[in-house]
């Protein structure tokens, strides 16, 4: 059975995502719907991946720890802000948040395609509490989805045509 | 009469729920004027969204005062403090009396020709550079519905930006879109009217003893009366209405949610929910049982520090009412989780079958006077006559009335909301902006960022105001306005009231109406429709009213049977008022047939938790086709919660003797004396522990700014601190940002927003205070 290769492959997924999040939280944090948004949307994938981790035991799946996340990170993260708050009030800032907004998008959707996979395979081994963990989180996934597309759809106009 | 500074409400008229209210006729006139050389003028009050009628008091060509009309719905005759003494801003010595542009730094005064022109010059060689998204508007919720349609057509369909909003933004964003969500279209289902002939009062975050004077008049007249309604109030705060209440839930701030949920949980789990109109009238019913089973009142009453008891006990005198009628105001709007709290609150009467009945509906109420008019002409986030901008259909039939092509109206999205239209500023992506009767130097959060933004060289500034507010000070441009009483119009208060307002008096120096004004630029921009003909077709408030009424034709705001003469010498008027209905109509949904059907909704909906919109084909998916949506949401704790640095959470609000940024109440000598200077309101157990004793000077900090202020201790959730919003500094020597002494509320705030509506939630921040 591969089930514990495709929760493994989701964790990891789900985990560089919350980092994408994060990363561009900071990079936008002169934005502020992107700045509070993306944290949040952050910490529910990170939700995610804790959910994975509990039921990736009953197929000897091996998972890194959710809590290692590196030292450097803190440090990188107020860098990242005090650019953004230099940056923030120059065009070519809102060309670049659409262009991470859209690597989000398809990161986001490769998550969602994903859990219907896992959710398939759930099915398929009758697992009602992996079945639970895929519907709770897909739905949540795919209003990741839904949000970046209604970001991308509001601001493409904008930067697109104007300046 | 009496001071009704120290007599706010006035005399009780107790009655019954058979009764007709009684009337009271509130007047008050310049002391040193004939009464009977005075004439009146019909109007209605432009100092809250309640709009009780009046006659203004006019002697040798100025106002001298005002007095309620007693043959008024709305008012019977009553007026507020704000009503009652807010005029004499109108006769104030520094009103703007000509243009001023900018010249080597400086605002010098011209002629409209030089200022319109300079205007006109910089927004065409704008649009020429740039394009349409490079020019915004931000208009306010004070204006007439005339200048409102009038900017909504030179903005949308001459200009084609999409980048206006309102300061609507600010107070009544939320209303708006928990209609759309939940009704499918906005429009306030229930009347003032429901307040007589209600059995319960449910009041989530509204100080409308306050806010709305003349409702609370009623209310306590009913309350006062032989069959005294239940009364339920959800305040952080101990206001006046929380100590008539029968029950107060004194929950900590931002957690309404949490607290709309668990009341659902018990309806639901006592079953004292109308099963069978649910069924028949609504969809979304198991979806949200399964989310509010996770809310049992002791789950709840830990989020909200309260007592699970009492959320139990107000379930059940809601579970009890007969007739319940539900009102939400700015403790909701301007709070954490906003949109979808309002949805809960729609929820609690939809599961109670309580909507659209006599006494029984929800009020999801308007903070100013004629926000409604911006949200119905489409100068808010939404397009004229509540249309859908998402429905190609809808789209164009706009097109058809304005005779334009369906794409020369924006609707690539949704109207740019006042925060982003400020962060585009902040970018220089917007590069003309006008400002027109609001005061976002003071109003809008982060007052150092938003003074930094207007300030900036890469922003051309207009405002249009009747007074150098803080904001006109940045401006490269100021148009001086005419006000209310010295211009003809109508306006439409939060119970779908529509009042005529005739001109008393002639504006001040060459102040202009704000029509006249668009329609001067308009004029000046010569624009046409398809058909080379003037795109504004109208030079008159009643010929523009007349072109809103074929705007609105057909649409839930129907105007088509009303015109200026049948408002003139009886009562307001509730839209919708057409063929079908002349005489107007009390409450909306009395069929329990609501405007959710994919073709007619105004939105397709929203995830509220993100705010992710819904697309055409998932709301079909609903089959929802006339039943209202009841919405759920999980709770989310506010995105800045107190810690060791700033151990308490900053909630601003209101005083019930000034408005806005007290631009005119901070220029009538009665108001102005009765709160003159912002306070610091602390509970006694944090004002203990601070060492902090009533009137002290203490001083508030944030991670964004600071304020000091005289404190008050006074009845509140512990570790909260209640600032008043409206202090700026206009009339303090600097005049538009703090000279030593901060005082305006915005310096703390945080500018983050509703994912939904788009309004700021100024009610969480997390602030220290320390004693000076």
């Amino acid at each position: 059975m591969k089930v514990g290769q495709a929760i493994r492959q989701l964790h990891e997924l789900e985990t560089d995502l919350a980092d994408e999040f994060r990363k561009v939280g900071e990079r936008h944090a002169a934005d502020h719907e992107v700045f509070h948004a993306c944290h949040v949307l952050a910490t529910q994938c990170e939700q995610h991946a804790i959910r994975l981790h509990l039921v990736a035991d009953r197929y000897a799946t091996e998972l890194p720890d959710d809590e290692d996340r590196d030292l450097w990170q803190g440090l990188l993260e107020a860098t990242r802000d005090k650019m953004s708050k230099a940056l923030g009030r120059m065009k070519p800032s809102a060309l670049l948040l659409l262009r991470d907004l859209r690597q989000l998008f398809l990161a986001a959707e490769e998550c969602s395609i994903t859990w219907v996979m896992l959710g398939q395979a759930a099915q398929a081994a009758r697992d009602k509490e992996l079945l639970q963990v895929v519907r709770d989180c897909h739905t949540e996934t795919e209003v990741q989805v839904k949000w970046l597309t209604t970001q991308i759809k509001v601001r493409s106009p904008q930067v697109l045509v104007g300046g | 009469m009496n001071s009704r500074i120290s007599d706010i409400w006035g005399k009780r008229t107790p009655f019954s729920r058979v009764d007709e209210w009684p009337a009271r006729v509130d007047e008050y006139l310049d002391p040193t004027v004939d009464v009977a050389a005075v004439e009146w003028r019909q109007s209605a009050c432009v100092l809250c969204s309640n709009g009780c009628a009046l006659d203004i008091g006019v002697h040798e060509g100025r106002i001298v005062g005002v007095r309620g009309r007693e043959i008024d719905r709305v008012n019977r005759g009553r007026l507020g403090p704000k009503g009652l003494y807010g005029w004499q801003a109108n006769n104030a010595e520094d009103r703007l009396k000509r243009p001023l542009v900018r010249e080597g730094g400086e605002l010098v005064e011209t002629d409209w020709d030089t200022a319109l022109t300079r205007l006109v010059d910089k927004l065409r060689s704008v649009l020429e550079k740039v394009g349409h998204p490079a020019i915004g508007f931000y208009t306010t919720g004070q204006l007439f519905l005339e200048d409102y349609y009038t900017l909504a057509v030179l903005a949308r369909a001459g200009i084609g930006t999409n980048h206006l909003d309102g300061n609507t933004r600010l107070c009544t964003a939320t209303s708006s879109f928990a209609l759309k969500e939940t009704f499918g279209s906005d429009g306030q289902p229930g009347s003032f009217r429901d307040i007589d002939l209600c059995d319960t009062l449910f009041h989530v975050g509204i100080n409308i003893a306050e806010t709305q004077t003349v409702s609370w008049m009623r209310m306590l007249d009913r309350l006062h009366g032989p069959d005294r309604p239940r009364l339920i109030v959800v305040d952080p705060r101990e206001t006046a209405a929380a100590k008539e209440a029968d029950i107060h839930l004194a929950i900590k701030n931002g957690t309404n949610v949490a607290l709309l949920n668990a009341l659902l949980h018990e309806l639901i789990a006592n079953d004292r929910v109308d099963r069978e109109w649910i069924d028949a009238h609504t969809v979304g019913f198991d979806a949200l049982s399964l989310i509010v089973e996770k809310y049992p009142p002791e789950r709840s009453a830990e989020i909200c520090a309260v007592d699970p008891g009492e959320i139990r006990e107000a379930a059940r005198v809601l579970g009890a009412s007969e007739a319940l009628l539900s009102f939400v105001l700015q403790g909701v709007y301007q709070s954490n989780q906003a949109t979808a709290a309002a949805c809960l609150v729609n929820n609690v009467n939809l599961l109670r079958g309580m909507i659209g009945k006599p006494g029984a509906g929800v009020l999801q109420m308007n903070g100013q006077p004629t926000a409604q008019n911006t949200r119905e002409t489409g100068c808010n986030g939404d397009l004229p006559g509540f249309r859908n901008w998402q429905n190609d259909a809808q789209v164009a039939d706009l097109a058809r009335v304005w005779k334009v092509e369906p794409l020369d109206i924006p609707h690539w999205g949704p109207p740019t909301h006042a925060m982003q239209i400020f962060r585009l500023a902040e970018q220089g992506s917007i590069q003309f902006l006008w400002v027109i009767g609001t005061n976002p130097a003071v109003s809008m959060p982060e007052l150092h960022r938003m003074r930094s933004i207007l300030g900036q060289d890469s922003l051309f500034l207009v405002v249009s105001d009747a007074f150098l507010t803080e904001t006109a000070q940045f401006a490269d441009v100021v148009l001086p306005a005419a006000l209310w009483g010295e211009k003809t119009g109508t306006f439409t208060n939060a119970d779908r009231t529509v009042h005529l307002s005739e001109q008393a008096v002639e504006p001040p120096g060459e102040a202009k109406p704000d029509m006249e004004i668009f329609l001067s630029v308009a004029d000046k921009l010569g624009l046409k429709d398809r058909d080379g003909a003037p795109l504004i077709r109208w030079r008159t408030p009643e010929e523009a009213f007349e072109a809103w009424k074929e705007c609105s034709k057909g649409r839930p705001c129907d105007y088509t049977g009303i015109t200026y003469d049948k408002l003139r010498g009886g009562s307001g008027i509730q839209w919708p008022c057409n063929e079908d209905a002349p005489g107007g109509t009390e409450r909306l949904y009395n069929d329990g047939v609501f405007l959710t059907g994919s073709d007619v909704t105004e939105d397709y909906g929203h995830e509220l938790t993100s705010g992710a919109a819904f697309t055409e084909a998932e709301h079909r998916a609903l089959h929802a086709a006339g039943r209202a949506i009841l919405k759920a949401a999980e709770y989310i704790p506010p995105r800045e919660l107190p810690d060791e640095d700033y151990p308490l959470s900053l909630t601003t609000g209101r005083t019930v003797y000034h408005f806005h940024t007290r631009t005119k109440t901070g220029r009538s000598p009665q108001l102005q004396e009765a709160e003159p200077d912002v306070w610091v309101e602390l509970a006694a157990k944090d004002a203990e522990a601070l060492g902090v004793t009533e009137g002290d000077l203490v001083r508030v900090e944030s991670p964004r700014g600071a304020l000091e202020g005289p404190a008050r201790v006074r009845g509140m959730h512990v570790g909260i601190v209640f600032i008043p919003f409206h202090y700026g500094y206009w009339d303090e020597p600097n005049g538009s940002e703090p000279n030593g002494r901060p005082r305006a509320a915005n310096e703390l705030t945080m500018t983050i927003w509703d994912p939904v509506s788009k309004q700021p939630i100024f009610k969480s921040a997390k602030v220290r205070v320390m004693r000076l």
